[in-house]
């Protein structure tokens, strides 16, 4: 894996992943779980709002209305309780809570990143691996892997299988939907789902470290037909992505471009999770280090 | 010899913390030598360093909170200047440098800056509220407080002897795990906090048992002031919370001293159980702070609305509500580590339930203005500040704990501008307006009036400019502690925010102005009654400054608002109670086993960080014996004697006596 070390030479690859045109994020869904997200987002938003907004104006509306210099508001210096005011203080938060409260469940059950999207065409599988500091996309039913660049048949759910070779990270779409965990030896699941081709755009939703904030991919959502063919494109071209190139590809790396693997080696994905294959390794030094100022390549720009 | 020290830990080759170390070594230089020079030190160190009083404590507590805000404010201007600065790549921060700022500012303003200012008020005004002469352990006390100076000092230090931890203020394993973290960054955090989190686990404990057995008669706990009740909230949640935060950064420590595997990628660890167990203590830490805000508020609203708290037993309820519940939440901090819908939804809800104790709260304060004669002053300012900016806060908190809208939300920016506007609409809010509300009490003069309302407006534009573009940003899909952003849509928020920092930095120039301003002109703005605002709690019966035995004899309590009912009293018989019979007090000595404990510990953090084995065993040696000695110490108290008493509360009880007669001629005015 070639490390790209200039800024300005991994800039003209920011343009076509569609970072620069990202029109509008988590409110612009692209998908039914984004879709699904958002609705629940902006409706409890306004559920709160209603509440909200009159208990604001009322604040300022009593404090106003009392000021000392009011002599016409009647002064009630002993008022201290009331029972019916005391009743509807606690109702109206409970009552909301509790309308919430249903809001929540349902929510957290429909979309319930676990759940498999309702679909008549069974879902891609994906396997995702975050690396330190890219993202490994494994097909294994194309039998091909990507970094850095995720392409999904536009209208058919993609089931994605998460793991990290090193530390945390947040596999992330924003315009597609539910964010996840990627963590070492375990496999998080998420169902997604892109309604219309076009380019989207992934990131990492958990620091990470020093190369973090390029942690970022391109999607592309492809019709299916064009999909197969750029399945089939993958494994006639490129490396092979077998125990040795996986060992390089470990190695902490920043802003690496994308690229394609023609062949992907059985189980590889299974061995990450499981840690079959040890974790990614750290920063390694190069040259001389300082004591307690340990560098990483991404710490030397 | 010195084991991973050497000269290449000191940023040579880099300018920002370089001259940042410079200036803040020369300025301490400079503090003192003009101590010596002046000829202070027997002053300072017998009035205050060695002290054992609760208020000299609470104090310097403040004093410690407000230096490391303005440190932490410093870390917000480089992260948001910066950020501004890199879109696309650029800045003036690498990652490394980037990495370690937004980590300090997390730490130092939660840990150092926000806990230190809210012991602060509860160790000042605990005791002066429940009509006792100190808290319960004395010396323990200043134990705990110099155990937190000496965490905010190690954090300090990795300024510019080292690093600090560049994963963030929780250091989540893997990445804090020596295998990606081998720097001595996370150790400083280790053993800054550590030490920290046991000077307050001290303090907690010190505020339970006082407010538990050492109420003045009379005092009943529905009687208690309610600032007492939050206070006793938030020091429960310590006492439960903190020995988590301890188990759990000792497992991480184990971890990287000694390769054991509680957290780590391999050999069995289990990384997540780090973040259950971390938020197991942050999401209660979070109420700890912030309810002794709601303290205060709940004393200054009834204040100046000239009436009492509404619903008084309801906001009890609220508070022990909270505090309970907040035990319970802690998963809602990781949503989209897929526990499954049916834990979501538990957190969900749960998280949510809080709302209530908080709704109350609101409602109560708004009722305890109507029917009011409400006035205006700067701690009111802050009142309504903090109204208008913690309901929008807790909006946005419901929202993050509906797990589907979190899937969208989590860690964003939009995660950012929430927690900000909660804990600087409540806490950092709530400090302010009782620093405005107990500054003449504790110092014996107001605070200029016109500063503090610049710097109030100032800070409440200047938060909003700076936080709702970051609201915006998060729902764009913006993450947070992006040392630089490749979404050139993004440019427009992140420079909003920053004219909004530069309008904060004003209204801090303008708080540091009104400070200044208030001790040049302290005479016209003295306070000679003791009661500035016309109180309703005990430490308005006592003079500003209180005496240092605060009560010459203890109040006797018949209702709620104890010094409210005293002053009626007075007002209706015209006369203030009969002169007491004055006994001798006694008074706990000073003692220097806190600042020497202390200096012994932060050797024995510096060295455990730097591995030098040798210093850190003489220095844990050393600390304890100090323990030892103390422990053996025969003489505990000195009487002050009655005729000293005697002098100290007749002058208290003529400034009482023109005070009555100035609410008499005020009343017959009216």
């Amino acid at each position: 894996m070639r490390r790209a070390t200039a800024a300005l030479r991994a800039l003209p690859w920011l343009g076509p992943l569609g970072l620069s045109g990202c029109g509008g994020g988590v409110l612009d869904p692209a998908g039914p779980v984004g879709a699904g997200d958002a609705a629940i987002l902006i409706n409890a938003t306004f559920i709160m709002l209603a509440i909200v907004v009159p208990t604001i104006i009322l604040a300022f509306w009593v404090a106003w209305r009392y000021r000392a210099s009011n002599t016409k508001a009647k002064y009630l210096p002993h008022w201290s309780y009331s029972g019916r005011i005391e009743a509807v203080v606690w109702s109206i938060p409970i009552l909301t809570i509790m309308f919430l409260g249903g809001l929540i469940w349902i929510g957290s059950h429909q979309l319930d990143p676990f759940r498999p999207l309702p679909s008549k065409t069974p879902p891609l599988e994906v396997q995702v691996v975050s690396l330190d500091w890219k993202w490994l996309f494994i097909y294994p039913q194309q039998g091909v892997a990507t970094v850095n660049e995720l392409v999904v048949p536009a209208g058919r759910p993609v089931h994605f299988s998460i793991t990290s070779a090193s530390v945390f990270n947040v596999f992330f779409v924003p315009r597609l939907g539910s964010m996840i965990y990627a963590m070492p030896g375990m496999v998080s699941h998420l169902h997604l789902q892109a309604d219309r081709p076009g380019r989207l755009w992934g990131t990492s939703a958990q620091f990470s470290g020093d190369g973090f904030s390029d942690m970022q991919f391109a999607v592309r959502s492809v019709p299916e037909a064009e999909f197969a063919a750029w399945a089939a494109g993958a494994r006639s071209a490129g490396p092979v992505l077998d125990q040795a190139a996986y060992g390089q590809l470990m190695q902490q790396s920043e802003r690496v471009r994308p690229l394609s693997y023609s062949a992907v080696e059985p189980h590889l994905f299974h061995a990450i999770a499981t840690q079959a294959i040890g974790p990614a390794p750290g920063p390694t030094p190069e040259g001389p280090t300082h004591a307690g100022r340990e560098s990483t390549p991404a710490g030397k720009r | 010899m010195f084991g991973k020290l050497d000269w290449s830990a000191i940023p040579l080759s880099q300018p920002i913390p370089l001259i940042t170390s410079i200036v803040v070594l020369g300025s301490m230089l400079g503090v003192l030598v003009l101590v010596t020079v002046k000829g202070w030190w027997p002053y300072l160190w017998r009035e205050w360093i060695t002290s054992v009083d609760h208020k000299r404590i609470g104090v310097m507590y403040g004093l410690l909170g407000m230096l490391m805000l303005i440190r932490g404010f410093a870390d917000a201007i480089m992260m948001r200047t910066h950020q501004a600065m890199a879109i696309g790549g650029g800045g003036y921060l690498p990652p490394e440098h980037y990495n370690q700022i937004f980590s300090a500012h997390g730490t130092i303003m939660i840990l150092f800056g926000a806990m230190p200012l809210v012991l602060a008020f509860m160790n000042y005004l605990v005791p002066l509220q429940l009509g006792v002469r100190d808290v319960a352990f004395p010396t323990f006390n200043s134990v705990g407080f110099w155990l937190t100076a000496s965490g905010a000092l190690l954090v300090n230090v990795s300024l510019f002897i080292g690093e600090f931890a560049r994963t963030g203020w929780l250091p989540y394993p893997p990445l804090s795990e020596t295998t990606y973290s081998p720097g001595v960054g996370v150790d400083y955090y280790l053993w800054a906090v550590q030490i920290s989190g046991v000077g307050t686990l001290i303090t907690g404990v010190n505020i339970v048992t006082t407010i538990l057995k050492m109420r003045c008669p009379g005092m009943s706990y529905l009687r208690m002031p309610i600032f007492c009740w939050t206070a006793l909230a938030s020091c429960l949640l310590i006492v439960a919370a903190f020995p988590i935060l301890t188990a759990t950064l000792a497992m991480l420590t184990l971890d990287r001293y000694l390769d054991w595997h509680y957290f780590t990628n391999t050999a069995g660890g289990n990384p997540m159980m780090f973040v259950n167990l971390v938020w197991a203590w942050g999401h209660p830490e979070v109420y700890i702070l912030v309810l002794p805000a709601f303290g205060i508020f709940s004393e200054i609203f009834p204040t100046f609305s000239g009436k009492p708290l509404f619903g008084y037993r309801s906001m009890v309820a609220a508070t022990l509500f909270i505090c309970i519940v907040s035990m319970l939440v802690w998963l809602h901090h990781f949503f989209t580590m897929g526990a499954g819908a049916a834990v979501n939804t538990f957190f969900g809800i749960s998280s949510s339930i809080i709302a209530v104790g908080t709704g109350v709260k609101i409602y109560n304060w708004i009722f305890t203005m109507y029917g009011g004669r409400v006035r205006f002053e700067v701690p009111m300012l802050w009142s309504m500040g903090f109204i208008f900016t913690f309901i929008i806060g807790g909006l946005t908190g419901v929202l993050l704990a509906i797990p589907p809208a979190d899937f969208l939300t989590h860690n964003s920016m939009f995660l950012v501008a929430h927690f900000h506007n909660v804990i600087v609409g409540a806490v950092v809010f709530g400090v302010f307006a009782g620093l405005e509300f107990w500054f003449p009490k504790v110092f014996g003069f107001r605070l200029h009036a016109g500063w503090g309302k610049a710097a109030f407006w100032l800070a409440f534009v200047g938060f909003w400019v700076t936080f709702t573009p970051l609201y915006v940003l998060g729902l764009q899909g913006m993450t947070r502690r992006l040392q630089h952003v490749n979404v050139p849509d993004w440019a427009p928020g992140l420079y909003i925010s920053v004219i909004g920092v530069a309008i904060i930095a004003l209204g801090v120039i303008a708080q540091i102005a009104q400070l200044v301003v208030s001790i040049r002109d302290r005479d016209k703005l003295r306070d000679v009654t003791g009661d500035p605002w016309d109180g309703r709690s005990l430490e308005w019966a006592t003079a500003s400054p209180p005496p240092f035995f605060n009560f010459a004899v203890m109040p006797n309590v018949e209702g709620e608002e104890a010094y409210w009912g005293i002053k009626r009293r007075a007002l209706e018989t015209q006369q203030l109670d009969p002169e007491p019979h004055y006994a001798p007090i006694e008074m706990p000595i000073n003692s220097a086993v806190g600042i020497y404990t202390a200096f012994f510990t932060s050797v024995f953090g510096f060295a455990m960080i730097w591995h030098i084995w040798w210093v850190a065993i003489a220095s844990l040696v050393a600390a304890f014996a100090g323990f030892v000695v103390f422990a053996w110490r025969d003489v505990h108290e000195h009487e002050v004697p009655a005729e000293e008493v005697a002098r100290i509360d007749r002058a208290r009880r003529a400034t009482r006596s023109a005070l009555l007669a100035r609410l008499q001629h005020e009343e017959a005015a009216s």
